[in-house]
């Protein structure tokens, strides 16, 4: 199955700024970029550099200070809080850096929350599915707690995908795992943005993990410094490549 | 509401349900004393009802305070049924067996009364013999006071009865009542006329039974008019029943108030705790947001977990209730005037409980209003999830509806709108001072912490205003707790000081009354053959208000544009006499001392009869003496210090006014020791037997016994809020200790000491037990000073010691309640921790 192709992500202009302290603190820079159905995408750049801050922007989790985001031909800035909420959670999947599971719920509980957020009542069997296909099969009744923390992030992977989204955003989703586990997070991955055409937005620190997806977004001192969109795939490839490792630095 | 709500809500308690359960615990004493107490009013409601006839005894009784005239009589014969008679009066009972008298309750009865209902007696057949035989049936408290057994002889003026039994329930009369006169039964044929002189007051009542088709109120009603003019008061069983519901619906609404304020103190826990509660579960909050669930759907995950929990409170606080109200017929026995039979009521039970959980989930929504402001962004960024503290539309809404409903309640529930609103305000007071100590301790130790000091001194301190601390909770319950203890301590001392204050130093302590104006000169001799001095002698007259400023009483309650008062219509006994006493100050005009006969006469009034009479000076008076109009003028208005044990009157005439009118005397005297006391009333009651006497000793035990069973219903109801501050207290120290095991844990894997981690704790509640049990006391004080001013109108009393005491105490209490909660603490692995925290 694929999903519609065209613009799923439409970033234009984007700034924010906090005012938290002395004087305001711009995080983001006028950041514009856009990606097509389909895609997987890379966010890296130094910590600090305002990633998080993007994809919590393009998720509609936060407003910008100026600048629009369009997410699945809706433009959320002029959207209400649970009009953003709703187009979330149809077309929307997260796995986050520290899993976010609910402690109180079961694993296959926790995967089929997205789905009764819908108001749908008959996702066991396919909650079950997904666990099953992220190699949990076994441990559908097991609590968090209860579970290693790649095996949480598995579930958090079943979960950001049982409503089948347009579009999976993923903010450091190996960084609390070890090579292993994280790589097989990141086939998982792959292989469910393959099977159901969903966009894939990444953020990491992991030059393995960038380099495995079509397009990788540079940030920093939040502002774009290198597209490898609007260079040619190849081209950035091989300029990423050519990348210290010390500039994607784990700080 | 979407139905994923539900199922989510019900999900997300797992492993919290007995959390939850703690938390609404703090609510349970409150519901509990609301159902039992409404509970109980209602049976006590349905027991009036069903025994309304017997609280009577009668259909209809007629009443007057001298012996009925012949127009009186004659409406009496009108009336028909059946009729027996009963005339009462306060004197000396003599027991010449123990040579001991009293004063006593004489009520001469004719067969017939109580038509319904039983004076129940012991020996049970005495209540009927004693009639026929001429006996007497007395009061319990009496035959124990005096040792007299059935058998012994007892004289009343100068006619000796055979004592045939005790008297133990009787129609009319509670034993709270009773204790200060008790009763003596006698028939009626047999009482010493001599007593009844004119001057001394009596009692005449006629009783009468209807055949059962006979309206009573239809009967008397169109003759309540003539009767009132003639001072002779009408009772039906509607009457009665209408007047025992008011009195009794007053005290236990006023009880049910009391009440309420554990609901309160329960509810600001059970609000602190879901605080402490849905902070923790910002992260999921945050999640679903992420997922897209709306704002008030997330929301109302945990309103309805709340609800299912509060719900669960109420039903629990319920069936605590019902237990309670078993007791309450037990604790309220000496003030009630018929057996309450126990039967749940539903209408209190649901109100109680309704009233319960509206209450808890109001205060409760406070924090859930923030979960609006968790953004779904705390998903992405990890560390503590913070709700913030912005105070919305909503939150100001919800404040002012428990504002109003607790104003609202108050009021409905309290005997006055008065008292409703100075509960409400009260209650207001209390909690926002607590508070705010609260804070500004908080505020203090944050931004100026005490330098100086070791490690685990800062430490501890800083608990205070950490995150999720319980600071505000354990504040409010520790100083509530002593708020209400201090008050009540400060009020008791006050009041017994006020009474034991009166018969102190060099003032009278035995009074000799209803002694004829030819009885002066013996009884005097009599008292100084006993060796003592008599300290006063003052006349007294009895008379009415005929006319106040030329209009007639009697046409003023005819006329709806005017007010008429207590004071207008009460029996006034007032004296002559050429000078003030050292208890009164003149506030206005001067004082007339005498009177030569010429225009009408020049009176001092007391200021608060004058108030109540609208009198000034210069402003003209007509009294009634015995049918013959007294013309007199004010001249003075005088305060009155009612607290001393002495004759006091509302009105004073000058010497050589009142020379003419029926008088009778009272004398004082002191007496330094029981025997004394006894020695002379009994040498006074033998040669003058209609003078009566009272022992102020005496009046001090009857007061002590009334005081301290109104103080046990006191103790009793303030037990609620103190027992639920304890709860409260236990909750807040749980949910810290959730808190500080994380910490100690840190601290502990970092190399602090057992001892180190104890410390810290140790100090942080005994600066909460300080502050709290301080501010406490300063508010009981503060209490405790509007009390003794304004219900009491003394000099408050400070038990020092007592009240350190109480503050040593809530140090212990908080120390104890620490050390418990640091036990165990220092244990918990850190994998444990670490587990548990995901
Ligand atoms: N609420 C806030 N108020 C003020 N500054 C903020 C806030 N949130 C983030 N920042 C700042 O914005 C900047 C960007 O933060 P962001 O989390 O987007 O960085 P990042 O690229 O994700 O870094 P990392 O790789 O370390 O996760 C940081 O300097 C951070 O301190
Ligand atoms: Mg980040």
């Amino acid at each position: 199955m694929t999903k519609a192709a065209g613009v799923v992500l439409d970033v234009v202009d984007l700034t924010k700024t906090y005012r938290s302290g002395e004087r305001p603190l711009t995080v983001l820079d006028g950041v514009r970029f856009s990606i097509q159905g389909g895609d997987t995408c890379a966010i890296v750049g130094p910590s600090g550099s305002g990633k998080t801050t993007l994809l919590g922007l393009c998720a509609g989790l936060d407003a910008p200070t100026e600048g629009s985001v369009t997410l699945c031909s809706h433009d959320l800035g002029s959207l209400t809080e649970d009009e953003r909420a709703t187009v979330r959670n149809k077309h929307v999947g997260f796995v986050f850096q520290s899993f976010r599971l609910i402690p109180t719920l079961t694993a296959l509980e926790n995967v089929m929350v997205p789905a009764e957020l819908q108001g749908r009542n008959d996702v066991r069997e396919e909650a079950a599915t997904l666990l099953t296909e992220v190699g949990l099969g076994d441990r559908m009744n097991h609590f968090p707690s209860q579970l290693s923390g790649g095996e949480q992030q598995r579930v958090a992977l079943a979960r950001a995908f049982i409503n089948k989204p347009d579009i999976l955003f993923a903010d450091e989703p190996t960084g609390n795992l070890d090579a292993e586990t994280g790589s097989h997070i990141v086939d998982l991955l792959f292989t469910l943005n393959k099977v159901a055409g969903t966009t894939l937005v990444l953020v990491t620190h992991d030059l393995d993990l960038a380099n495995m997806t079509d397009r990788i977004i540079r940030l920093h001192g939040g502002r774009v410094v290198s597209d490898s969109a609007s260079t040619g795939q190849a081209a950035d490839r091989m300029g990423l490549g050519s990348v210290q490792p010390d500039t994607l630095d784990e700080a | 509401m979407e139905g994923w709500v539900w199922r989510f809500a019900r999900r997300d308690t797992r492993g919290n349900r007995g959390r939850l359960a703690l938390f609404v615990s703090s609510m349970v004493l409150g519901v509990a004393a609301l159902v039992s107490i409404n509970s109980f009013g209602d049976n006590l409601r349905a027991a009036i009802d069903e025994e309304a006839k017997t609280l009577l005894g009668a259909d209809l009784s007629l009443e007057s305070g001298a012996p009925f005239n012949d127009r009186v009589e004659a409406i009496v014969d009108s009336l028909g049924g059946i009729q027996s008679r009963r005339t009462s009066f306060a004197s000396m009972a003599y027991f010449p067996r123990t040579e001991s008298s009293r004063l006593v309750t004489v009520r001469g009865n004719e067969p017939g009364f109580p038509f319904y209902g039983a004076v129940e007696t012991d020996p049970p057949e005495a209540a009927q013999t004693y009639l026929k035989t001429g006996g007497a049936l007395i009061d319990g408290t009496l035959m124990q006071q005096f040792d007299i057994a059935i058998g012994d002889s007892m004289r009343i003026g100068s006619v000796t009865y055979r004592v045939e039994g005790r008297l133990l329930q009787t129609p009319r009369e509670s034993a709270a009542v009773m204790l200060f006169s008790p009763r003596v039964y006698v028939p009626l044929s047999r009482l010493d006329a001599s007593l009844l002189s004119a001057g001394s007051r009596a009692d005449y009542e006629v009783y009468f039974k209807f055949e059962d088709t006979r309206d009573a109120d239809a009967a008397i009603d169109p003759l309540r008019d003539e009767l009132r003019e003639y001072r002779v008061g009408a009772d039906t069983v509607k009457e009665e029943r209408e007047n025992w519901d008011e009195a009794l619906t007053n005290l236990y609404r006023f009880l049910g108030l009391v009440g309420f304020t554990a609901l309160l103190l329960g509810s600001l826990g059970v609000a602190s705790a879901v605080s402490v509660y849905v902070r923790q579960r910002v992260h999921t909050i945050a999640l679903l947001r992420c997922y897209g669930a709306s704002t008030a759907s997330t929301v109302w995950v945990y309103v309805l977990q709340t609800g299912v929990m509060g719900l669960f409170g109420a039903g629990v606080g319920s069936a605590v209730g019902i237990g309670i109200q078993t007791l309450i017929p037990r604790i309220l026995a000496d003030f009630l005037p018929v057996d309450v039979a126990f039967s749940i009521s539903w209408p209190a039970v649901f109100m109680g409980s309704g009233i319960g959980l509206g209450v808890t989930l109001l205060f409760a929504l406070l924090p859930l209003l923030s979960l609006r402001e968790v953004s779904p962004l705390s998903a992405l960024r990890s560390g503590i999830g913070s709700t913030s503290h912005k105070r919305g539309l909503a939150w100001w809404l919800t404040v002012g509806l428990i504002g109003l409903g607790t104003t609202g309640f108050a009021v409905v529930q309290a005997p006055t709108l008065t008292m409703g609103l100075a509960y409400a305000g009260g209650i207001l007071v209390v909690f926002l001072l607590l508070a705010a100590t609260a804070r500004i301790l908080v505020l203090v130790m944050l931004r100026r912490p005490p330098q100086q000091v070791s490690y685990t001194i800062k430490q501890g301190i800083a608990n205070l205003h950490r995150p999720n601390n319980q600071t505000l909770t354990m504040m409010l319950a520790l100083g509530l707790g002593t708020f209400l203890v201090t008050t009540m301590l400060v009020s008791e001392r006050t009041l017994v000081s006020q009474v034991s204050l009166a018969g102190s130093g060099e003032r009278p302590n035995l009074i000799f009354y209803d002694i004829q104006p030819d009885q002066v000169a013996p009884v005097r001799a009599t008292i100084e053959g006993e060796g003592l001095a008599v300290m006063d002698a003052v006349p007294i007259v009895t008379m009415r208000i005929h006319s106040v400023k030329g209009h007639t009483v009697a046409s003023m309650r005819e006329d709806s544009t005017m007010r008429t008062t207590w004071a207008h219509r009460r029996e006034y006994r007032s004296t002559f006499r050429g000078s003030l006493t050292d208890s009164e100050t003149v506030v206005e005009g001067a004082f007339t001392g005498s009177y030569d006969g010429v225009g009408p006469i020049p009176i001092s009034m007391e200021a608060e009869v004058a108030r109540e009479l609208d009198v000034a000076v210069g402003d003209p008076v007509v009294w009634d003496i015995q049918g013959i109009e007294l013309p007199s003028v004010v001249t003075s208005i005088r305060e009155v210090d009612w607290r001393r044990m002495q004759t006091n009157f509302f009105a004073v005439f000058p010497e050589g006014s009142l020379d003419r009118a029926p008088a009778w005397y009272v004398m004082m005297t002191r007496v330094d020791s029981e025997e004394a006391s006894a020695r002379v009333q009994r040498s006074v009651v033998r040669a003058q037997p209609n003078v009566s006497s009272i022992d102020l000793a005496l009046v001090l035990e009857v007061f002590d016994a009334i005081f301290s069973r109104i103080a046990f219903v006191a103790r009793f109801m303030a037990l609620f809020s103190i027992l639920t501050g304890l709860v409260v207290l236990a909750g807040a120290v749980l949910i810290s200790r959730f808190q500080r095991i994380e910490e100690s844990v840190l601290l502990k894997t970092l190399g602090a000491s057992r001892r180190t981690v104890v410390r810290i704790m140790s100090v942080e509640y005994l600066v909460l037990g300080i502050v709290a049990s301080l501010t406490g006391i300063v508010l009981a004080l503060g209490a405790g000073w509007l009390i003794s001013y304004f219900v009491f109108e003394a000099d408050m009393v400070v038990p020092g010691g007592s009240i350190l005491l109480i503050m040593g105490s809530v140090l212990v209490l908080t120390l104890g309640i620490g050390h418990v909660n640091s036990r165990g603490v220092y244990d918990r692995s850190a994998l444990d921790v670490l587990r548990s925290e995901v």
